[in-house]
């Protein structure tokens, strides 16, 4: 018995012998299965950045909020008739933060429309005035160097301001440049102390954030002499007690205000996190509707794989018979075929990645702007997609080299010998 | 390793190098059945030069394939240097091949994209011989058949005449028990021909059995024997036709 080395050593020397000649036709398939896994491996990656930045837009506006406004009775309630509006007063939060414990954070807002002005520029804009828990719930993240509002701006009064994005580059071109200068907002002068991260928000009530200006809501209550707010924006303590803190805030204002806590008109109620969760449905579908292109893909190229690999078998049936005549057995005329399957996957599946890993990187360089490419992401890259992609169509380029080669070996050399 | 590499040495009980009884040998073509060989038996001595001649359809090339282990008999015994072929498996019918047989065809058969010396160490290859015993085997052949300075030629860059000559360096390179050659000068000009049925002629001066088809009667001439075959059975010595009777 030869020893297994001896044997492999033998597989490698025949496969060389088959190789020299067939460069040109190796580097084809080895191309194949590079564009195959590139295709599949790029197809994937854009999947999984657009889906993260699905689950970041989704979580743009808040991440599992609801957002409280006022609205109007449908049904008779206590001798009180339909279709009286119910509408909110400040130390509502106070109630609902007091009444129910899986409250986790509620802010109120109050808004209006004015003019925000630095020397002769003027933007007209929504000025909301705001608690701290605000900034949390809704996002808004100072670039580095600023901060939100705080506690101390609610208890002075103070004028300060945290600026939307956009407003800030608006007024001052740049939104570094804004820090620490004043606006004036009603001939009053406010010092600007944060402005906001660029964030992608996709669902909005009211403009985007990036063009807002925001005040502690009783510097804003005096200003602008304002008693209700437009709005309450609150967070449960976990996601799974959203719908619980829900109906309890129409129990809790149902009493306060008489009116059917089962009358969901009586107040709106938009709780984000059904948004959330259709958004995660929408990426998943997505990524299944890729996959499902990446798999027929993959059919594709890995037929083309098959197919030059059959080509090669039946143009070599001849030869095969002439090794048979000459000795050799049928693992050895099968052996350099996988081996081959093998050598095209191995480079053809590196080679590919490669040039995905290269294509993901060009990608991130280039300076691509705009809501749509914000949306699209950037292609993420996936290690086990490669690996499952180059497989495949490894297994497939083998199986189909395989079979032939197995058929031709096991007749009689005679008869493969006459094939023309 | 136990190499039973026979120079011609192992014979059946009887002195014969082959011995055929009774074969048949029945080709299934869908519905139709053709029997290309009707209970033939041979038998070949060691060191003898047997040309099998025969029209076309009259099973001669069955009786090369099934001489050299290429296909197997319908039915009937055949016992090649001792050993009965029968039964035996595929991987032990490839061994045969390797070390008892070596093969010349009418179109060479040679690896195109391989060098005169690669194609002459196949065999030896499939036998699993170092490289550098098989590189000193092969090429002392191809010196002996006339292309010490052809080693490295692809077979594209040879005449037919060399070409064939690789082959039959490629043939004897194991050392087999028997050279088998199918029409060997059936794709050569008349003049490669004579030199490469020279080239025989002194193989088996040298004590090499060899079995070979042919047409010609002048190639068949050479042979110090001549078998005749005729719709699937050997046509006896008594009968044959007067072309090849005067030889």
């Amino acid at each position: 018995m030869r020893s297994i080395a001896a044997e492999i050593a033998l597989v490698l020397k025949l496969f060389r012998h088959d190789a020299v000649r067939q460069r040109k036709r190796l580097a084809l398939t080895v191309a194949a299965v590079a564009w195959g896994t590139l295709s599949i491996v790029m197809l994937l990656s854009f999947g999984e950045g657009l889906k993260r930045s699905i689950t970041k837009g989704a979580r743009g506006l808040g991440d599992g909020i609801g957002i409280l406004w006022p609205g109007a009775t449908t049904r008779a309630w206590q001798g009180l008739p339909s279709g009286r509006p119910i509408g909110l007063r400040e130390d509502d939060g106070v109630l609902l933060r007091a009444r129910i414990p899986e409250l986790a954070e509620i802010s109120a807002e109050y808004a209006k429309y004015d003019s925000v002005a630095v020397g002769q520029k003027r933007v007209n804009i929504r000025i909301r005035g705001v608690e701290p828990s605000f900034g949390d719930l809704r996002k808004l993240v100072p670039r580095p160097g600023g901060r939100f509002l705080n506690e101390r701006d609610v208890a002075e009064k103070r004028r300060v301001v945290f600026l939307g994005e956009e407003t800030a580059v608006d007024l001052f071109h740049d939104e570094d440049a804004a820090l620490g200068r004043y606006v004036e907002i009603r001939q009053t002068p406010f010092l600007v102390i944060g402005v906001a991260q660029h964030k992608l928000q996709m669902g909005m009530y009211n403009g985007p954030d990036s063009k807002q200006a925001t005040l502690p809501y009783s510097t804003f209550k005096s200003m602008f002499n304002a008693t209700k707010p437009e709005n309450f924006v609150y967070r449960a303590a976990s996601l799974e007690s959203g719908d619980q803190v829900k109906s309890e805030i129409y129990r809790v204002l149902g009493s306060a205000r008489r009116f059917d806590p089962d009358d969901e008109r009586a107040l709106g109620v938009w709780d984000t996190r059904k948004m959330q969760r259709i958004n995660a449905q929408l990426s998943l579908g997505i990524q299944i509707f890729l996959g499902v292109i990446g798999a027929l893909t993959l059919l594709v190229g890995g037929m083309g794989v098959a197919n030059v690999m059959f080509a090669v078998v039946k143009e070599r049936t001849r030869e095969i018979g002439v090794k048979m005549a000459l000795g050799a057995k049928a693992r050895q005329i099968m052996l350099p075929f996988v081996f081959e399957g093998l050598l095209i996957t191995l480079l053809g599946g590196l080679l590919g990645t490669l040039l995905s890993l290269g294509l993901i990187a060009v990608l991130g360089a280039l300076p691509l702007k705009g809501p749509a490419f914000e949306i699209l992401g950037r292609p993420t890259f996936s290690p086990g997609v490669a690996f499952a992609t180059a497989l495949a169509l490894g297994s497939i380029g083998m199986v189909a080299g395989l079979f032939p080669a197995r058929r031709a070996a096991m007749v009689e050399p005679a008869v493969s010998l006459r094939y023309e | 390793m136990a190499n039973s590499n026979g120079n011609g040495k192992q014979l059946s009980p009887d002195g014969a190098m082959i011995r055929m009884r009774d074969i048949r040998k029945v080709y299934s073509t869908g519905r139709v059945d053709v029997e290309a060989l009707r209970g033939l038996d041979l038998d070949i001595a060691a060191n003898d030069y047997v040309a099998i001649v025969g029209p076309s359809g009259s099973g001669k090339s069955t009786l090369m394939n099934l001489v050299g282990c290429l296909d197997t008999p319908t039915s009937g015994e055949y016992i090649l240097s001792g050993d009965r072929v029968a039964g035996l498996d595929r991987n032990r019918l490839a061994e045969i091949r390797n070390r008892h047989i070596g093969f010349v065809f009418q179109n060479f058969n040679l690896l195109p994209y391989a060098s005169a010396l690669a194609n002459v160490e196949l065999p030896l290859v499939f036998a699993g011989m170092p490289a550098r015993q098989r590189r000193e085997r092969a090429s002392a052949l191809l010196e002996r058949v006339g292309l010490a300075d052809r080693m490295e030629h692809k077979p594209g860059e040879l005449s037919g005449g060399q070409m064939q000559r690789v082959a039959i360096a490629r043939a004897l390179v194991n050392r087999p028990a028997i050279v088998l050659a199918d029409e060997p000068t059936g794709n050569l000009d008349s003049a490669s021909g004579r030199a490469i049925v020279d080239l025989f002629a002194e193989i088996h001066a040298a004590g090499q059995t060899i079995i070979m088809i042919s047409h010609d009667a002048a190639v068949a001439r050479q042979a110090s024997r001549v078998v005749h075959i005729r719709d699937g059975q050997i046509v006896p010595d008594g009968d044959q036709p007067m072309a090849t009777a005067a030889a």
